[in-house]
């Protein structure tokens, strides 16, 4: 999206949940919460039977249809997943350290626990459950947090568990790996109070921060998720899924916003042209493309399949109309056919002739189906039940745009664009898990753990200003860093400058780490030895430890940039001058140092040298 | 039932707002506010706590106390099930299959609103939740009771059993009963006993996984329960359960031979001692064995429902005292199975009870707590003291099955010597005349 929308004007209302596993053992199991990589020890089949009152009312029928022909597999390991998630044993009472987890991270977003814990089931058919709904429950309601001087509403902190992993699928079978199952996971929900695409990340990363505070989370890619809900006026709210990077979340949300204002467009076009609901009336269209040079559906007619075609009157260059960058409205139908019908596509006449449909073909086409000029044609090749199916979806899909958009769960893709899942479950698929009986939270329970609250990061911050006569700016910084704890170690043992300390930790280290340095190997050892020296004025020594690690990865330029940052801490300019040389001399287009040089060479003096 | 599980001050309050299960409310406690729809309590716990279905689709409890305050916000609708009833049509060139119910939930529904699972009992419910089960037959449903499995009891056995006999002797051309898992073994048993003459397929089936569930395992069970009940040519009594974890292949297990050998998993039920009678996938069956009992077009089934009540199962356990045989008979018991140990043995601190029983003419039978394998008295003294006391060595008939089987033997006779000698005699393949050797647990490992 351009810089400058008036995110204000077009009434965006972006809220988010996020999803951190903790680092505990299972939550309705023993089992550990351990993430595999070896050949599984046993593949089990299952398949799952859609109750069909837990499918939304119109596409129920298509939904259970594409669903009920595919089985799922899922992977075992012997020592790390039990009958539990198999769905074999009934569900262990839930583990209390993980519920204790979660009323802590409550209580730290002043948010007021309940008084009793109800298990529910949510229905999840896609197979990721082994029993087909995930159990979660509502541990506190009403918290907040302040992002930019501003109030967020936190209405609900819930406990649930992850789902299994999906590592693979084919036409009949969906694979999955229990490893993950189970793992319990924390969601925190935010209201839908931001209004522009850059602070939920902020909160994000503060949430980030107040979970790890608890010292019970996992850490590393994948294990803390955010799902974003995102409406802009006259637009409906969708549910985008698994954005896993902080990074990521601004650009989705400008990607939605761009979405749902071009499908307001398609919708005002539509109503401009006079375009009313959609006949169903499904063509067979076999006839036309009995020779057709179309790959595509030359395989579908082979197999036994049909073209099936539907005329979208109206509807003509809307299709091909781009909503997204690289996605168009006729993406849109497709990902719904796509789902429902179990295809592997659609064509439309905006996009026709091409991929080996000729003109003629298209002609004769919209001259069966009486299509005009201002009319669209999509057509599926398969067997037809699933031609049916996705056609359908299709109808329906193009119905909503009449109306604007449509409430859904997306997926994010990589590049920030979004893709169809389902529709937006309502509250209507929650049903309460009779295998685990009611838990009461008591007041001694939540005065215990009140009694042992860990510091949230604003506390922390004014800690670190007032202990340590750190900067506003750097105290910040760290009390949403990672290094926290390192920091206040180093500090601890060495007596150096806590000022030096904390700017080389989340200065050079951090700027190291972006230039795709492997910090890794500067660990804390080397660290403590390092500010070890410098406190005891002994650079001697703190030359010889960073010798020692440079000797670690022999020419590693980085070690000279982290060397030269050190004297120039302590003043010795011209030797900070002398290490940045020598880096760029192993690494002459080395940017750290270079700007380092720069920076030491425009000024001469000073302690300025932030990345 | 306005105010299911609420009782005390509660229900106080509750009344004293005019609020109903299923009404939309405003709870006001200890500075929160929850709005919600008040749900029914259905569980044990605490009774100070209501409980709220909020709009999110969460449930929570909040704990009343004397200050709470409940508003009626609307008064809420009675749940409706409104899912299309497909009308069944009869195809006079498919089978009738009867399915007779006994309380076990062959098919239910969830209702969201309130959580509750309302069971099908209907042969529309059962053939819209299992539609492949119309396919295979034309379907029938009777119920002939509605307890749960561990509720049940031999009076019940009798009535269910007149009822399959009633079906096939109308022109069923199979049985299915839909029972509870945790007593099917017992029910299988007595069924194969009273039901003389059968020459139709009756095939119990239940579920491992609620049906109100995604991934219940009562479809393929019931797929497969009809299947044998409409095409097998099998004229006994059989129990038809999931083969393995996966949702792939159901077992045909005899009635006398099967037991639950595992609280939850789907392929809790398992053939002892013997092979299976065969499988089924996909609806079609697949024989292991031609030892059955064939079915025919023709012929009459009666019930011998007759059973003797007083009779125990007594699991042998190290110096068990001789009162416990001593109690059982001064408190009337007519028959004793004793549960031994490894070849059928018990200590010499019960032999004083078993030769009180012996001189009450009351009947001792042995089998053995290993399950798998068969009893021999005769190779250590032990067992040939017991024998010597009367006891009647019951072959590798599994302890449960030589209970009912006491039960319905004492039922036709009082005599002793009758009573061993129907004991010994194989009446409905209890009595497994060779071991197959490949017929034991299969190792879980390899060895190295």
């Amino acid at each position: 999206m351009k810089s400058g929308t008036d995110y204000e004007r077009i009434g965006l209302r972006v809220g988010f949940e996020i999803h951190q596993e903790l680092d505990t053992h299972k939550l309705f199991c023993r089992c550990p919460s351990r993430l595999r990589d070896e050949v599984p020890d046993l593949q089990v089949r299952r398949k799952l039977r859609p109750t069909q009152s837990e499918l939304g009312e119109v596409d129920r029928a298509a939904l259970a249809e594409a669903i009920k022909g595919k089985a799922f597999s899922y992977q075992v390991y012997f020592d790390s997943v039990c009958l539990v998630e198999l769905d074999e044993e009934p569900p262990h009472p839930v583990n209390e350290e993980a519920l204790d987890v979660a009323l802590q991270v409550a209580l730290l977003l002043n948010a007021k626990p309940v008084d009793e814990v109800h298990v529910m089931r949510k229905t999840v058919i896609d197979g990721s459950n082994t029993c087909g709904f995930q159990r979660t429950m509502l541990v506190a309601t009403d918290g907040s947090l302040e992002v930019n001087g501003r109030r967020i509403n936190i209405p609900t902190i819930c406990l649930e568990e992850d789902a299994a992993r999906k590592v693979g699928e084919n036409a009949e079978v969906v694979h999955y790996r229990l490893d993950r199952l189970g793992i319990p996971l924390i969601e925190i929900a935010t209201g839908p109070d931001f209004s522009d695409p850059e602070t939920p990340a902020k909160a994000a990363l503060y949430l980030g921060q107040l979970l790890r505070a608890t010292g019970k989370v996992k850490r590393g890619i994948g294990t803390i998720r955010q799902d974003i809900n995102i409406s802009v006026a006259q637009g409906a709210r969708q549910e985008i899924k698994g954005v896993q990077e902080l990074g990521l979340i601004s650009t989705v949300i400008e990607r939605e916003v761009q979405r749902q204002l071009a499908l307001l467009e398609i919708r005002d076009e539509l109503r401009r042209r006079g375009a009313g609901p959609v006949e169903k009336n499904l063509i067979d269209a076999t006839e036309i493309f009995s020779k057709t040079s179309s790959r595509v559906i030359q395989k579908a007619l082979a197999s036994g399949g049909l073209v099936l075609a539907l005329k979208l009157a109206k509807f003509a260059g809307l299709l091909g109309r781009e909503i997204q960058p690289g996605r168009r409205f006729g993406t849109e139908l497709s990902d719904r056919a796509k789902i429902y019908g179990g295809v592997g596509g659609l064509f439309h006449t905006d996009e026709l002739p091409g991929y080996g449909i000729t003109a003629e073909e298209v002609d004769r086409l919209r001259q069966r189906l009486g299509a005009g000029e201002m009319d669209a044609v999509v057509l599926v090749a398969d067997v037809k039940e699933r031609a049916t199916a996705a056609l359908e979806a299709v109808l329906q899909r193009a119905n909503e745009a009449l109306v604007g958009v449509p409430e859904e769960t997306r997926r994010a893709l990589e590049d920030g664009n979004t893709e169809f899942m389902r529709p937006l479950p309502g509250a209507s698929r929650m049903y309460p898990e009779t295998d685990i009986p009611p838990i009461p939270i008591t007041a001694a329970r939540i005065r215990r753990i009140r009694s042992r609250l860990p510091e949230t990061p604003e506390k922390i911050c004014a800690r670190l200003v007032e202990s340590y006569h750190l900067s506003q700016e750097l105290a910040e910084r760290l009390s949403l860093s990672e290094n926290l704890k390192i920091f206040e170690e180093l500090v601890a043992s060495t007596g150096a400058d806590p000022t030096l300390i904390a700017a080389t930790l989340e200065g050079t280290i951090i700027s190291l780490r972006r230039e795709g340095v492997k910090v890794e190997l500067i660990t804390s050892e080397v660290l403590r030895d390092l500010f070890s020296s410098v406190a005891k004025g002994d650079l001697a020594k703190a030359m010889e430890d960073l010798s020692r690690a440079v000797s670690l990865e022999p020419g590693a330029a980085y070690t000279y940039v982290l060397r030269g940052d050190l004297y120039w801490e302590m003043g010795d300019l011209e030797s900070a001058r002398r290490d940045y040389a020598k880096a760029l001399e192993l690494s002459p287009e080395y940017h750290e140092a270079l700007k380092r040089k720069r920076r030491l060479e425009d000024k001469g003096t000073g302690h300025d040298r932030k990345a | 039932m306005v105010m299911p599980g609420y009782r005390g001050r509660i229900e106080r309050i509750l009344k004293r707002a005019s609020v109903k299960v299923g009404d939309k409310v405003k709870v006001e406690s200890r500075g929160r506010t929850y709005v919600g729809v008040l749900m029914p309590r259905t569980d044990l716990g605490d009774p100070n706590h209501l409980v709220l279905k909020l709009s999110s689709g969460y449930n929570v409890g909040v704990r009343v106390e004397a200050a709470t305050k409940v508003t009626l916000l609307e008064s809420g609708e009675l749940p409706r099930l409104t899912l299309p009833r497909p009308e069944i049509v009869q195809d006079p060139n498919k089978p009738l299959v009867t399915i007779v119910g006994t309380g076990g939930t062959i098919a239910s529904r969830v209702d969201y609103r309130t959580g509750a699972v309302y069971p099908s009992f209907t042969a529309e419910d059962i053939c819209s939740a299992v539609p492949e089960i119309a396919e295979i037959a034309n379907i029938r449903v009777v119920e002939a009771c509605n307890v749960f499995s561990e509720h049940m009891t031999p009076d019940l056995w009798v009535k269910i059993a007149r009822v399959v006999a009633r079906e096939i002797n109308a022109g069923a051309a199979g049985v299915v009963v839909a029972h509870g898992t945790d007593t099917m073994g017992y029910t299988s048993a007595a069924l194969s006993f009273m039901l003389r003459g059968l020459f139709r397929p009756v095939v119990l089936v239940g579920s491992q996984r609620s049906s109100d569930r995604p991934s219940s395992d009562a479809a393929l069970n019931l797929i497969s329960a009809v299947a044998v009940a409409a095409r097998s040519d099998i004229a006994e009594v059989t129990v038809v359960m999931h083969g393995t974890t996966d949702d792939d292949f159901c077992l045909i297990h005899r009635g006398t031979k099967v037991r639950k050998c595992h609280t939850s998993r789907r392929d809790a039920f398992q053939s002892i001692n013997e092979v299976p009678l065969g499988m089924v996938r996909n609806a079609q069956i697949k024989m292991f064995r031609d030892d059955y009992q064939r079915a025919s077009q023709g012929g009459r089934v009666r019930v011998q429902g007759k059973m003797e009540r007083r009779v125990s199962l007594v699991k042998v356990t190290p110096g068990l005292p001789s009162n416990v045989i001593r109690d059982i008979i001064s408190s009337g018991g007519k028959g004793i199975v004793l549960e031994g140990t490894g070849l059928g043995h018990a200590p010499e601190s019960l032999f004083d009870g078993l030769a009180l029983a012996q001189r009450r003419r009351i009947p001792v039978v042995m089998t053995s707590q290993c399950l798998w394998g068969r009893v021999d008295m005769n190779v250590y003294s032990t067992g040939r003291d017991l024998l010597r006391l009367g006891v009647i060595p019951a072959e590798d008939m599994l302890p449960e099955v030589a209970w009912v089987k006491l039960m319905w033997v004492l039922g036709r006779t009082r005599d002793p010597e009758r009573v061993a000698k129907l004991m010994l005699q194989n009446v409905a393949g209890e009595i497994t005349p060779r071991t197959r050797p490949d017929v034991f647990l299969r190792p879980i490992f390899e060895a190295k």
